[in-house]
């Protein structure tokens, strides 16, 4: 695409008509967000919408755990890991923490070096990303088989309101879907990064555009929301 | 890159924010160990939420160097959700009043 050449004359330039004014239209040259790449604006607006689908998630928890007459369980019993006879509680959580705080760190790395175009350092980080993920989402499906044969159901557990189950695996199912998602689009994107597509402009498999280092930084942004809805999912659901 | 001087950081401080993630973690976890209750538990656990959070979003994500309109637009509108947490925390009040007052069986 070709952006329109800048003109001094008062008459407005000619503009398509029907459906490419209208696509014209859309994308043209109104630009709110100055210095920042469409790309990081899009991502930005798409996390908005994300907040509010958690938002949504956690609000539907206070509001049956607040409604409910029957006594909440607690999480700190509920969420035990027992290591050679001994019992910890939310130590699995706590290991869980530390790992997707660790993969943000490692993220957040990948991105300074995508700013300076370090093609095999950034590659390497992103993968070092994608495994914590990996790793979180291998320590949240152990998480879920323990419960699931301790007999915690969406309708129904042991310990008390029903609720609980139901609230537990819509929230954390929804964060670790997303983790999944992450670690797909790491390994996708590292492996651009790793043979040097963005150094040559190579055209992309699905959209046949140049691709650039601001990937990296969009798939930061996208990163560290996942680990930012875990502190608030790790406050409100697990602590609380 | 259409990138402005500002997002070029030094490595250093995204250590030093992610010590402080893990160390906030740590605190986190020992509110429930140390078995802090009531409103002190509540509110170490929320300042902790959300000085995690803005770290994230202030540093990881870079959104103290962004411009005011970016910050506004993504920032403001989730202040929306506070409304909507007092909404259903006044609901769900009356909705146990009214499973007390009629489905409790003494």
């Amino acid at each position: 695409m070709t952006e329109p050449a800048p003109t001094d004359t008062l008459e407005a330039p000619a503009r398509p008509g029907g459906w490419q004014g209208f696509a014209a239209d859309w994308s043209s040259d109104q630009r709110a967000f100055k210095n920042v790449p469409w790309g990081k604006a899009m991502v930005w607006i798409f996390l908005l919408s994300d907040t509010f689908i958690f938002s949504c998630f956690l609000l539907s928890y206070m509001t049956v755990r607040m409604s409910t007459t029957v006594p909440w369980p607690d999480t700190s019993e509920v969420f035990i890991l027992t290591i050679g006879g001994k019992k910890y509680p939310l130590l699995l959580i706590a290991i869980m923490t530390f790992i997707l705080i660790s993969s943000s760190g490692t993220m957040a790395m990948a991105v300074n070096c995508g700013y300076r175009r370090d093609r095999v350092k950034t590659a390497a980080l992103m993968v070092v990303t994608a495994a914590f993920g990996a790793t979180f989402v291998g320590t949240q499906a152990f998480e879920w088989t323990t419960l699931i044969l301790e007999g915690v159901r969406p309708w129904g557990n042991p310990w008390g309101a029903d609720q609980f189950g139901a609230a537990f695996f819509l929230i954390t199912g929804f964060h670790g879907t997303h983790v999944t998602i992450g670690v797909i689009f790491l390994l996708l994107i590292a492996r651009k990064v790793w043979r040097g597509d963005y150094d040559r402009q190579a055209r992309g498999f699905f959209t046949s555009r140049k691709g650039n280092y601001e990937i990296v930084e969009t798939l930061g942004l996208y990163w560290h929301f996942v680990d930012l809805v875990w502190v608030f999912i790790f406050a409100l659901f697990y602590l609380w | 890159m259409a990138h402005d001087d500002g997002q070029q950081l030094p490595i250093k401080l995204y250590l030093v924010v992610w010590g402080w993630l893990f160390v906030l973690s740590t605190c986190s976890f020992l509110v429930d160990y140390l078995g802090f209750e009531g409103y002190l538990r509540w509110f170490l656990i929320l300042l902790f939420m959300i000085v995690k959070a803005g770290l994230i979003v202030g540093v990881f994500m870079h959104m103290a160097w962004e411009r005011l309109a970016l910050m506004y637009a993504i920032l403001v509108p989730p202040a929306a959700v506070l409304l909507f947490v007092a909404i259903m925390a006044f609901e769900s009040d009356y909705t146990h009043f009214t499973r007390v007052a009629f489905f409790y069986v003494w």
